[in-house]
């Protein structure tokens, strides 16, 4: 029997956003929020088409059409958001933005740090607007430091925090990490502090603002390595380190990425433990896989190149479902190192969970997107609409929200005001 | 003041869920981390204090569980048993990463303790109504399965794709489950409700690849691997130089802006090199225009040259500079640069100090005072906070026991 009453249909139903993020960084962390059922309102320049978010523009695409309307990442990270535009040139658009800011619970941007500020909507007159306002800015650097001035896009918030550092083979440059990871773990982030915000402000109707940096978020993200660094001494830096496909810390080898039969195929495969090692040996079924000198850990941490080698060379004469189907059989962790349509199409695992929905989008039509990876039993989250068109809910929310009438917000439009 | 202070927050400690414990515990939970009697897993991961194993010097336990009570149960004995639900009766919320289908076979699982209340967070590496051998995921397995390694590695594509450092792939799945919690928790506070969330690992990562999921889904196209920049259908310019020191750094975006090559121009002539720079010619053409419409390189000689002078200027500058020195010199001229650091240098770098990335907490039992990582955000009325070092093993037994008893009574 259902209770009665007060069942949220939508776990964030109760919240409004007033939403000036873009790109991934921001829109990512919004995006959340709005499969939740929180009512997301972007705030758009009309002057500039919104192309402040260089993602309205650029591929993929789903057909040749091309335009501010047409930029599939946008659509990926703004699903189930409204869009309106408003120009903060003027003294009207001003006025409408402070009304929105007066009947939302959130204010949150991505943009470089003082651009709010100097749009007129710096955090005091917020707080003027609304008082228990909560506004979450997210920046590169920071709003305080030596380098909050300076820009940033994913990659250069990677360097600088030490992921890219911590990303790469023996002996060579780093690797780093071939796309904007900060992007989205800064927009996991700038979720999470809406979310504790949103918390704090339930139980007290305090607001506050929270000053998120990528950068120091990225850095948070090698605890061990740094404690080993304030602790032993020892840096990240040093001959032979980084070496990320191996595992220093939990010891265990082999632990590796190796060949697979075919073109750029690879598997990859780890041992937990002597048991696991000795399981492995038992699959690869060779003479040198059954040597005393590999039966102990420190044996094969200390002849970890001699051992790769050899099981490149067993794993290249085979196709890598065929490796991993064999060792997880014996019980060895063992996945192959899967190519986009292969997990997206081939893998129940992500299809199965319902990680690939299917939202409507007013030009493109019915486009795949990123869901969610999680599933709420009573209050699930829910993917259909797709991004907004440029100002596609301007007169929508105008006049819901702001008690505009039609004509009003056509009067607006023809001033440029929208 | 805290921005869960009073939340109550029962965890069952496992490498998969122990950072997510920690996120919310430094934002003032009161999470309370249950281990076996031999301690978690989690204490037997190095690094260790002085390269000495030992359950309660791993680097690992200290750090993904700072803020945390400890208790110890045996749930493997009826007693442990009843003394875990005891707790879970007390709880707001559980976290738990177990493999699907253990806590069941104890009793102990969602179904066995739930009360309209609790909120129930289950991490698991595929969810748990799919099959998948949850026991064999490792962070390797997980991100090479879910995608990111695919695009991760070099332009020389003989070299095995990689993996990153730093156990991301636990981590993301840990930022769900906070995300998870939190709207939980939200959504309680309006209808007063708890309920199961369930947590996918490998989902997770399969969300966290930025194109390589997208292209896919809309244009059914396969990225590949590139040196230190984005994995894109086709191959890209570098992006990563080598500077006079030997470290590296990402130069970004080529400059395109006539800002930028104004900006270029400038920095040349204050590092006092610009007549060693030949091309510096077109920087100053650059400079002069009103736009640089990329789309003409190849076609239009000027614009052509312009561009490849700015990548050139780059090179030049690096070619002369420290990685560091490249850094702020670019980022002055307005370039979106970033020196590569390893962590421990951005640790020690003054713009994270100032803003108080060192966090020095005490372990009163070493005498020692240990820096830590601090806050990943700055909130001005709930601070992020380390409020004790991670426990020792049962170290709150007495404690919590105690509490228990006192709310039974």
């Amino acid at each position: 029997m259902k209770a009665l009453g007060h069942v949220p249909v939508r776990a964030l139903g109760h919240v409004r956003i007033c939403d000036f993020t873009g790109q991934l960084a921001g829109a990512g962390a919004t995006k959340w929020l709005a499969a939740f059922g929180a009512e997301v309102i972007r705030i758009e320049d009309p002057v500039k088409q919104g192309t402040w978010d260089i993602l309205r523009m650029m591929p993929p695409f789903v057909d040749e059409r091309r335009g501010t309307d047409f930029g599939g990442g946008f659509n990926n990270h703004n699903v189930e958001k409204l869009g309106i535009t408003l120009n903060l040139r003027t003294e009207r658009g001003r006025e409408l933005l402070a009304e929105l800011v007066k009947k939302s619970d959130v204010v949150a941007e991505n943009f470089a740090a003082g651009v709010l500020e100097k749009l007129g909507f710096g955090y005091e007159r917020l707080k003027q607007l609304k008082p228990d306002v909560i506004y979450v800015s997210n920046c590169g650097f920071g709003h305080v430091g030596p380098y909050k001035s300076f820009k940033t896009w994913g990659p250069v918030v990677q360097a600088v925090c030490g992921l890219t550092f911590s990303s790469g083979l023996r002996d060579r440059e780093p690797a780093g990490w071939g796309y904007s990871y900060m992007d989205h773990t800064g927009a996991y982030y700038m979720a999470i502090a809406i979310l504790l915000a949103l918390l704090h402000r339930q139980r007290t109707g305090e607001g506050q603002w929270v000053d998120l940096s990528c950068t120091d978020a990225g850095l948070t993200l090698h605890g061990p390595t740094l404690l080993d660094w304030t602790v032993n001494g020892r840096p990240l830096l040093r001959p032979g380190s980084p070496d990320s496909n191996r595992s220093e810390h939990p010891a265990r080898a082999p632990h590796g990425i190796y060949p697979a039969a075919g073109e750029d195929e690879w598997v990859a495969l780890a041992c937990r433990s002597d048991a696991e090692w000795r399981a492995l040996a038992g699959v690869v079924g060779a003479a040198w896989a059954r040597e005393a000198r590999f039966a102990a850990l420190a044996g094969r941490l200390g002849a970890q190149d001699e051992l790769d080698a050899k099981l490149a060379e067993w794993t290249r004469a085979r196709p890598k479902a065929e490796t991993v189907a064999a060792l997880q059989a014996a019980g060895v962790p063992a996945a192959p190192v899967a190519k986009p349509p292969e997990r997206v199409d081939g893998d129940p695992a992500t299809a199965g969970f319902g990680l690939w929905p299917t939202a409507r989008h007013s030009k493109m039509g019915e486009v795949r997107v990123d869901g969610l990876p999680v599933h709420f039993a009573k209050t699930d989250w829910e993917i259909a609409r797709g991004a907004p068109c440029l100002g596609e809910h301007t007169e929508e929310v105008l006049t819901r929200l702001l008690g505009l009438s039609r004509e009003e917000v056509a009067k607006l439009r023809a001033e440029g005001v929208v | 003041m805290s921005a869960l202070a009073g939340v109550r927050i029962v965890e069952l400690s496992h490498e998969r869920s122990a950072f997510a414990g920690k996120l919310l515990a430094d934002m003032g939970a009161d999470v309370v981390v249950v281990e076996p009697p031999e301690g978690s897993a989690l204490r037997r991961w190095g690094p260790f204090v002085d390269d000495v194993p030992d359950p309660e010097q791993s680097l690992a336990w200290w750090h993904y569980n700072t803020s945390k009570r400890g208790v110890v149960f045996d749930l493997d004995t009826e007693a442990g048993r009843a003394g875990f639900r005891r707790l879970v009766a007390s709880a707001d919320l559980v976290l738990e990463a177990e493999d699907p289908g253990r806590l069941a076979k104890l009793g102990l699982d969602y179904a066995d303790l739930a009360r309209r209340e609790l909120i129930w967070i289950s991490v698991t590496p595929f969810g748990r109504k799919l099959p998948g051998r949850a026991d064999l995921m490792t962070d390797l397995t997980l991100l090479a399965a879910g995608g990111p390694v695919w695009s991760c590695g070099y332009d020389d594509h003989s070299l095995p794709p990689v993996r990153g450092g730093g156990f991301q792939g636990y981590n993301t799945a840990c930022h769900y489950a906070v995300l998870s919690a939190l709207t939980a928790l939200l959504a309680r506070g309006v209808s007063g409700e708890g309920q199961f969330v369930d947590v996918s690992m490998h989902a997770a990562a399969n969300v966290t690849t930025e194109m390589s999921s997208y292209n896919y889904l809309v244009q059914g196209t396969t990225v590949q691997r590139q040196t230190g920049r984005h994995a894109m259908e086709a191959m890209t310019l570098p992006v990563q130089v080598r500077c006079a020191d030997g470290r590296h750094v990402n130069t970004g975006v080529p400059p395109r802006f006539p800002r930028e090559f104004a900006g270029l121009l400038g920095w040349l002539r204050q590092a006092g090199i610009a007549d060693e720079f030949p091309e510096a010619v077109f920087l100053e053409l650059g400079a002069k225009r009103d736009f640089v419409d990329l789309s003409k390189i190849g076609q239009d000689d000027e614009i052509t040259a312009i561009f490849t002078a700015g990548r050139e200027a780059l090179n030049f500058l690096a070619s002369r500079l420290s990685a560091y020195d490249f850094f702020v010199g670019a980022q002055l001229a307005g370039l979106p640069v970033g020196v590569i650091y390893a962590p421990e240098e951005a640790f020690e770098d003054a713009h994270f100090v100032a803003r108080g990335i060192q966090v020095p907490v005490e372990h009163p039992e070493l005498g020692r005072t240990i820096r830590y990582p601090g806050a990943p955000y700055r909130f001005e009325k709930t601070p992020w906070r380390i409020a004790r070092r991670a426990p020792r093993l049962g170290e709150h037994d007495e404690e919590v026991f105690r509490e228990l008893a006192a709310s039974d009574g």
